[in-house]
């Protein structure tokens, strides 16, 4: 097991912010290579990702990445000519009770002073957006029809595509087992089938982040926690945004669905309290539970055949929010971890920072973004949507 | 030939075997038409009696769409049913049901009242059994008589699995198997037995949905009670799928599965089809021709890859001689239509298992069956292993065999499982596992027939010449004058003269032979003009006393014409053999002899012929003759993945740039992402990776995830109950 080459940049995990930073890297004109434990692309929780994209959350590091997301997905199918299956369909965040009127109108308030296009619907305004939701104590909702969803296979696969077409290289079923160093600095990158030189590497192993991030002695606050999902028959467009039902109740805290571009329902739970761990077989409990909640929302859903569930993991921090940036202990080592079960939304506008990280071109808007997701920050409260 | 058929519709209302249900019919709307069927029959053989076989289009392609594997696995069927979009092969017809095509993705309908919901049902059993049929229910007659408590589920409306659809008799012994019975018949036997049994519960129209890691099983009633099962053991007799195949036209209405078009025909009594092709010389193809004559089908020829079949020999001479030309070494090139089957091309097959330029030949037919043989559908078996489940699996879902072999796999999982649950059984005797393998085993060596010299009295002739593990013709000789051997699977001979005894001319092995290979010739009358009695399954009218009939020689070949003397029915009594295998032997005396619809065939023919006469042609010549010109596909519609209509071509482009993983060509075609869960597709794209010379250790394979069938979100939660 010789060496097989030197690139410019090692990026561990092919999934959604390993696949668009490759690609912005290689539009760089830098030579990255991609390693991944699986068979192929986007195999690890990018696969199990719904597709949703919202730039409509409550801080501004979020906020503006997710806008360069949406701009990246929705400018796919014009600039690559392949489709991703991008909709820009809206997201809804329904209230059926005064707790969750008042959360999501305060939080309507500081989304709209950073500029974002979500306003409050009531009721009748609501219905018709969304006819099909449950009348019976609907109070109203949120409303933002700039944000929408793409297919995370679709995308992922086609960021790979179009990185592989400038000159990035990828080895999959590739296990990494050392990060090699010389004089504290990044040299290279070991696998069970050999070994690879360069100054930089970029952690993106999504729920396997921590094992990477110990090979150089880090330590990150990542603990992955499983949600489980399904997808529907397809059938003739009914339901124009993702609805997101933030109602706690015993068992799950929230949960959404939204119609995608091929007809099929995609729905999600969150489960309350969290399923700590790795464990990704099917549990018996979420379909009755989650069909429960949806059809109560909406009881025209009855009817709908539910054709596959799986289950994915969210790498979490202690705050909700993702831990990217320069290491200032390890030189070259770039942390791109903890997406928090949002790796598909936020990926293309944080591959664009990541970039920008190795080619040392950091703008000032990057700097406040980096700032709020630094490895070094206090990880106190929690994001208020999440 | 008479087909039995009513001239206004293609309900089979004369069978040899069948009996047809002169019941109630029902009207119902196809596109706004009423049409009418037969009560209690599925939507798709309602559509199908009515000559309907394109059931809508698919929104991807607008390609149409019929029936495929009508055993509720694909969503090839589906229609909208008062508008629901359903499996039309699953949902039984209602009176007055508006049943439309699906010409575009369908609307989900409105629900006007308000939910109501109901808690998951959850329970607890010693055993759950999937499936219903010869193995399951044999496994649960075992488990019953040990006192174990058994849940039985089986999805279809009636249990028996596919012996439901096999209205030919049974190889094996009488002893062990039923052999010499139908297995339609069997079915019933095991199905009352399973029902006397007081810890054994049956649940037919019960879907097992899905294997959960927290060691539930997840049940589908009547297609709305969702319930939860927690079995202390499961064991998983679900059957096998039938394997699809590569070419032009692959899912044109009119092409499908064996097993599709029995259950159509012989489950549903439907003339599904006027003129026939088979692909595939197993059993299952051979049978299924022989299915389709007794439906009044025409059989137009049958391909088989291979030099030759792999069918029992007696299975392919039966066919051969009715008339049906078996292609070896060709393969099918393409299916041709627009909407539905018109022809079929096949070709010669060279060295490199591709067709040989210029061998093309076309057929005129509307139906090409695929009995390429099956996979187990084991899912639920990797999936419980995988969560630490007590499991096992017994007949076709372990492996592929015959479902004699079946029965034994269950009676020998049954005595396992209540031992492993603290039963005092006795030990699994030796014997079975021995029969288990021996009906399990490949037909052997292939002899020459043995003609006999002699020329008087009156003895049977056993055109049997291939090893196969079958005997019935031995346990009903009356002078125990027939005998293999000391191994069921040697070629029968008949021992009179050796033993001292005389035939008596009861003619039981010839209405007995599953083979229909065993003649008997009678010399006592008129030594140059002998009475041959031939057992022949057709309707009674297919031949009548007085008839000039053509008879044929085992493998087919045309030997004369004689005059039908008799036409009788045949009939079987065994003194000492029980009904079911297992219970206590009858007392000894002579028992009432049980009808057969085997009809015996007395012909009076010349001497020189007599001997060699093993049947009577079936089908004129000209119904098989080849097309003037072979049919061209030029449409390049080879379907690997049927439900997202995903090309060869594109899944080999993929196979070409590199990809090694099932999951990313599902990514980049959608192939396995359809309704059907990649049943169908899966294997296929494995078959394509192996034509491109990959190494299939290389291939990282699919997924398998929850569920095994598409169910409503309300079902889960209790709504629709």
């Amino acid at each position: 097991m010789g060496n097989h080459g030197t690139y410019d940049v090692i990026i561990i995990g092919a999934g959604s912010v390993g696949t668009p930073t490759a690609l912005y890297l290689a539009e760089a004109g830098l030579r990255p290579l991609v390693i991944d434990a699986r068979a192929s692309v986007g195999q690890g929780a990018s696969k199990a990702a719904i597709g949703g994209i919202r730039a409509t959350h409550s801080d501004v590091a979020k906020i503006r990445t997710c806008l360069k997301s949406i701009e990246v997905f929705s400018g796919w199918e014009e600039r690559y000519g392949e489709s991703i299956e991008w909709t820009r369909g809206g997201y809804s965040f329904v209230a059926y009770r005064g707790r969750e009127e008042r959360i999501l109108k305060d939080l309507i308030t500081v989304q709209q002073s950073y500029g974002l296009d979500i306003s409050w619907l009531d009721r009748d305004d609501l219905l018709e957006v969304v006819p099909d939701l449950n009348r019976d104590g609907l109070i109203g909702g949120t409303w933002s029809p700039g944000d929408g969803s793409a297919s995370p296979l679709l995308a992922t696969w086609q960021f790979y595509r179009q990185s592989l077409e400038l000159g990035a290289e990828y080895r999959f079923k590739e296990l990494v087992t050392e990060i090699r160093r010389e004089n504290g600095r990044i040299s290279g990158v070991v696998t069970d089938r050999g070994s690879y030189s360069t100054p930089v590497v970029i952690n993106a192993a999504g729920a396997g982040a921590g094992g990477i991030a110990e090979m150089v002695g880090l330590e990150v606050p990542i603990t992955p926690d499983s949600h489980e999902a399904g997808v529907t028959e397809p059938v003739a467009p009914f339901l124009k945004p993702m609805i997101v039902d933030i109602r706690p109740v015993e068992g799950s805290a929230n949960y959404y669905f939204y119609q995608h571009r091929t007809g099929q329902l995609i729905f999600c739970l969150t489960p309350d309290p969290p399923l700590v761990g790795t464990d990704r077989r099917e549990t018996s409990w979420f379909m009755p539970h989650i069909a429960r909640r949806m059809v109560d929302l909406m009881p025209r859903l009855k009817n709908l055949k539910v054709r596959r569930s799986w289950r994915g993991l969210y790498p979490m921090t202690p705050d909700a929010s993702p831990i990217v940036g320069r290491d200032r202990e390890v030189e070259g080592y770039i942390h791109a971890v903890g997406m928090c079960g949002q790796g598909f939304m936020l990926g293309p506008g944080l591959a664009h920072v990541l970039a920008r990280i190795v080619t040392d071109e950091l703008t000032g808007d990057d700097l406040e973004v980096l700032e709020k997701f630094s490895p070094y920050r206090e990880f106190a409260g929690m994001e208020q949507l999440k | 030939m008479e087909t039995g058929l009513h001239p206004d519709d293609f309900h089979i209302r004369e069978h040899p075997i069948l009996t047809a249900s002169d019941g109630e019919t029902l009207e119902f709307f196809w596109s706004g038409e009423e049409l009418t069927a037969r009560q209690g029959e599925m939507i798709s053989s309602a559509l199908f009696a009515n000559g309907i076989r394109i059931f809508g289009h698919h929104p991807k392609d607008d390609s149409p769409q019929g029936i495929f594997c009508a055993n509720g696995q694909c969503s090839q069927c589906m229609v909208i049913a008062d508008g629901y979009p359903v499996k039309s092969c699953m949902e039984i017809i209602q009176p007055g049901m508006r049943v439309e095509p699906v010409e575009s993705l369908p609307a989900l309908p409105a629900v006007e009242d308000a939910p109501s919901f109901h808690d998951t049902e959850e329970m607890e059993v010693e055993c759950l059994i999937i499936g219903g049929g010869p193995a399951g229910l044999s496994a649960a007659i075992e488990l019953g008589r040990a006192g174990v408590e058994t849940l039985v589920v089986d999805d279809k409306h009636k249990l028996g699995g596919k012996l439901v659809l096999q209205t030919h008799k049974f190889f094996g012994s009488m002893a062990d198997c039923y052999a010499g019975m139908r297995g339609i018949e069997i079915g019933e036997v095991l199905e009352e037995e399973a029902a006397r049994l007081d810890t054994v519960t049956c649940w037919i129209n019960t879907n097992a949905v899905a294997v959960f890691s927290d060691r539930k099983v997840g049940l589908v009633r009547d297609g709305r009670h969702y319930v939860l099962v927690q079995p202390k053991t499961m064991l998983v007799a679900a059957g096998a799928r039938e394997k699809s195949l590569i070419f032009r036209g692959n899912t044109l209405p009119g092409v499908y599965g064996a097993g599709a078009f029995q259950t159509l025909v012989n489950r549903d009594l439907v003339r599904a089809a006027e003129k026939l092709f088979i692909v595939g010389g197993g059993n299952v193809g051979l049978i299924a021709g022989y299915h389709a004559l007794q439906a009044g089908i025409q059989v137009v020829g049958l391909v088989e890859a291979l030099p030759k079949c792999g069918g029992y020999k007696v299975h392919k001479d039966k066919l051969v001689r009715f008339g049906v030309p078996i292609y070896t070494s060709h393969t099918i090139v393409s299916a041709n239509g627009d909407e539905t089957v018109e022809s079929v091309t096949i070709a010669g097959i060279g060295p490199d298992w591709k067709a040989i330029p210029g061998t093309e030949q076309s057929f005129e037919c509307d139906t090409v069956l695929i009995a390429v043989g099956l996979d187990p559908v084991d899912e639920f078996y990797h999936k419980a292993v995988d969560f630490g489940m007590e499991v096992f699996a017994a007949g076709d879902a372990r492996e592929i065999a015959e479902a004699s072999a079946a029965m034994f796999s269950g009676k020998i999982k049954g005595r396992e499982i209540a031992r492993t649950l603290g039963r005092d059984v006795e030990e699994t005797p030796d014997d079975w596992l021995a029969t288990e393998q021996v009906l399990k085993s490949k037909p052997g060596m292939t002899y020459d027939e043995e003609i006999p010299e002699k020329e008087e009295g009156i003895f049977p002739l056993f055109h049997c010449s291939e090893e196969i593990p079958c005997n019935p013709c031995i346990s009903v000789c009356p002078i125990h004058a027939v005998t293999v051997g000391d191994d069921i699977r040697n070629t029968p001979r008949f021992i009179g003269d050796e033993i001292g005894e005389t035939c008596t001319g009861c003619a039981q092995c010839v209405t007995i032979c599953p083979g229909l290979a065993v003649t008997m010739v009678d010399y006592r009358k008129d030594p140059e003009n002998p009475i041959v009695t031939i057992a022949h399954e057709f309707t009674k009218e297919s031949v009548k006393k007085g008839d000039l009939v053509t008879v044929l020689d085992t493998v087919g070949a045309v030997l004369g014409t004689c005059v039908v003397e008799k036409v009788r029915p045949g009939a079987i009594a065994v003194p000492g053999l029980p009904d079911v295998p297992g219970d206590e032997e009858p007392e000894s005396g002579k028992k009432k002899p049980k009808k057969s619809n085997t009809f015996k065939i007395l012909v009076k023919a010349p001497r020189e012929i007599a001997k060699q006469i093993a049947g009577l042609q079936v089908q004129e010549e000209n119904v098989t003759e080849p097309m003037d010109l072979y049919v061209e596909r030029l449409t390049d519609d080879t379907i690997v993945c049927r439900c997202e209509r995903v090309s060869a071509g594109e899944i080999r482009e993929m196979i070409r740039a590199g990809s090694r993983d099932i999951n990313e060509i599902k990514v980049a075609t959608r192939s396995g992402m359809g309704a059907c869960g990649s049943k169908t597709c899966s294997g296929l794209i494995m078959q394509l990776f192996a034509e491109e010379g990959i190494d299939l250790e290389e291939i990282t394979g699919n997924v398998d995830r929850p569920f095994f069938v598409e169910i409503p979100i309300g079902v889960f939660c209790g709504t629709e109950e």
